[in-house]
């Protein structure tokens, strides 16, 4: 049994003048085990999926288990297995760091000390701060306590909805570790975060685009799809040329990508046909070869 | 029971940590109870009086002179037309004008009646009513007067009178006070109580714990009541505290048992938390609760009788108020405070407030939904 299926779930908001389709019949399966990203933009439906599979939405259609359990038959028992962290901070702001995680190990029947060692690791950074109200921590402290909290009845699938969104570098950096940990503990962890670089640290993602799985693989099982050739130009003057880039011929796809801009050229077109055109307009443009990443492999994605 | 235990710790400490709740849940009862009672007083006093005397006789001056000793009416101005007058009542300086004719006095000793005229500002109904009530028993009496004086003796058969003299039970001296303090601490119960109720489970919506307490497998009534209790009890040291200044600054000591009270006002409370804690339910943040509950407050006041007599609404009106829970606290604090009544005579009240609580409760528990 899987732990996580979300078999073809559509959801949709409606108001009076329009309807939105946040959902648009998703399917994946999560592996026992694995780190798995939902990788995507806001607005992707990231968030309505993890409240389906949370049990706190309710899907137009479709069906999602946890652990073989139902979300609409079998909400009261996936609530007892499932660790939910929501994108916002959803702590008690006026409680302090220890009564946070009190209270929470209370309401799903358990202590702090029975599941001590899940959440030992993070809590002990924290713990020079118990005494302090939730509220006046920082960022990444808060992404911590959030994280014991959701962790305190040692669940078997752990939801993490855009952990990341809002914290720091050296944080977000921190935070992968510990989810890597979790990881060898035996806990499902699903992901979201709009963060490409993120992906990588994934054991397999989906990248999703208006409530749609557009690719769904390992991260370099991504990359490796990339079949068409991908260049990095630079010159002096960038917005000049990207026009130019994207009026050229072979040329796919033209966008800024940190300080250069990346082409991707059509699959029988090579560097040289491009350095061609381009050096004899501007002698000093520099065009070199890239690897894609997961941000190339998503910008083309969206594309088609 | 374990979980209910920690949930009203929890909510507790919020409360404590919170000192803008505090100051509400203790300043504001106060504050209101010493000042209102002396605000909400029905007897019309300091009426701005303008007399236009154009007798200027000894009767007439013998009248001014009654009307201005009583502290009803302030004499404003005289002056020597009616136009001046009725210019000044124009621009609000002057509440009644009384005009004596020039043959005042010769009229009243010659032909037994002399006609006054009084003109009125209605534009406050009230005061227009009780003060020119005022003027013309003032006027009466100074008739009696004048023909006490001049019919010495009666000769023949004399006139028959009927001197009516009235008893004030459950509040001898008319106090307005005995009246209006547990009125007002009715609904000062039903301010806290329901709008503090009202805001806390939106509270938890706007700033996201919701969320958080929707995915444990936390119950509904276990939810609701951790919201219900710490509430109850404070209602409870609210009414302590409102009684005390009740004692304290009013000298009211209520006739009747304080358990009978206390029993009335433990289940009142529940009913009001849980309208409270329905409207939390069923809106979205904390602006929508605000107004649902401020509406619904000022609703049951002005159909509690607190102010206004119930018994003189209209009949659609006084439908309205079988279901206000406001109007029956309002007569059984009443009834309990002024008469003394016990257990016996407020069962009926006390049923009905079961039913108040059970249905409100019941359905605040219904329509919190934890997932959407």
């Amino acid at each position: 049994m899987k732990p996580v299926v979300v078999d073809h779930i559509t959801k949709t908001y409606s108001s009076k003048k329009d309807k939105v389709t946040a959902l648009n019949d998703i399917s994946f399966e999560v592996e026992e085990g694995e780190l798995f990203g939902i990788i995507g933009p806001d607005g992707a439906g990231k968030t309505s999926l993890f409240r389906i599979i949370a049990t706190l939405l309710v899907q137009d259609s479709g069906k999602a288990t946890v652990e073989g359990l139902d979300s609409v038959k079998d909400y009261k028992e996936i609530r007892n297995i499932l660790g939910y962290m929501p994108g916002r901070f959803s702590l008690y702001q006026d409680l302090t760091v220890e009564e946070n995680l009190n209270f929470f190990a209370t309401i799903f029947n358990t202590t702090v000390n029975e599941n001590y060692d899940l959440i030992k690791d993070i809590y002990s950074q924290i713990e020079p701060f118990k005494k302090r109200r939730a509220g006046k921590l920082s960022g990444g402290m808060k992404q911590k306590l959030a994280l014991s909290c959701a962790l305190i009845h040692k669940p078997s699938v752990l939801l993490l909805d855009e952990p990341t969104t809002g914290v720091d570098a050296v944080s977000r950096k921190e935070f992968w570790e510990m989810l890597k940990k979790l990881k060898q503990q035996g806990i499902t962890i699903l992901v979201s975060t709009p963060y490409m670089d993120e992906a990588g640290l994934c054991d397999r993602i989906a990248l999703v685009q208006n409530g749609e799985v557009l690719s769904l693989d390992t991260p370099q099982g991504i990359i490796d799809s990339f079949e068409n050739p991908l260049l990095a130009v630079r010159s002096n003057d960038m917005l000049k040329l990207l026009k130019r880039l994207k009026s050229a011929r072979g040329v796919d796809d033209a966008y800024p990508f940190g300080e250069y801009h990346h082409v991707v050229l059509q699959k029988n077109y090579n560097k040289d046909d491009l350095s061609d055109y381009l050096v004899k307009e501007e002698p000093g443009t520099e065009i070199i070869s890239a690897q894609p990443n997961i941000e190339d492999c998503f910008m083309n994605l969206m594309k088609n | 029971m374990r979980t209910l235990k920690f949930l009203l710790q929890k909510e507790f400490r919020q409360i404590f940590r919170d000192p803008s709740i505090l100051r509400i849940i203790f300043v504001v009862p106060i504050i209101q109870l010493l000042v209102l009672p002396w605000a909400a007083d029905y007897e019309i006093k300091n009426l701005k009086l303008s007399i236009i005397d154009h007798d200027r006789s000894t009767y007439s001056r013998q009248l001014i002179s009654k009307i201005t000793s009583t502290n009803y009416f302030l004499l404003e101005e005289y002056s020597d037309s009616f136009h001046d007058s009725e210019e000044e009542m124009e621009g609000g300086k002057v509440d009644i004008a009384l005009e004596i004719p020039a043959d005042f006095e010769r009229d009243l000793v010659r032909d037994n009646e002399a006609p006054v005229f009084l003109a009125v500002n209605a534009v406050n109904g009230v005061k227009a009513g009780l003060g020119s009530a005022y003027l013309q028993s003032i006027i009466r009496d100074f008739n009696s007067e004048v023909r006490a004086k001049w019919i010495q003796m009666p000769r023949f058969s004399p006139e028959l009178n009927i001197e009516v003299v009235t008893a004030n039970w459950f509040n001898p001296s008319m106090n307005y006070k005995f009246f209006m303090v547990p009125g007002i601490l009715a609904v000062l119960l039903t301010m806290v109580g329901a709008s503090l109720s009202a805001l806390n489970i939106v509270k938890e919506k706007e700033i996201g714990t919701i969320e958080q307490i929707n995915v444990t497998p936390i119950r509904k009534h276990h939810f609701i009541l951790g919201k219900l209790i710490p509430f109850w009890v404070l209602g409870l040291v609210i009414l302590t505290i409102g009684l005390a200044i009740a004692w304290l600054a009013y000298g009211i000591v209520p006739l009747g048992s304080m358990l009978v009270i206390y029993a009335f006002s433990a289940l009142y409370l529940l009913a009001v938390l849980g309208l409270g804690l329905l409207i939390s339910t069923i809106t979205h943040n904390q602006q929508q609760a605000m107004l649902i509950s401020f509406f619904l407050i000022m609703v049951f006041v002005l159909l509690g009788g607190l102010y206004t007599s119930i018994d003189s609404m209209p009949g659609w009106a006084r439908a309205i108020t079988h279901f206000n829970p406001v109007a029956y606290f309002v007569e059984v604090i009443r009834m309990v405070v002024l008469k003394g009544s016990g257990f016996a005579d407020i069962a009926p009240y006390m049923l009905i407030m079961f039913v108040f609580a059970i249905t409100l409760n019941g359905w605040a528990i219904y329509s919190y939904k934890k997932r959407s």
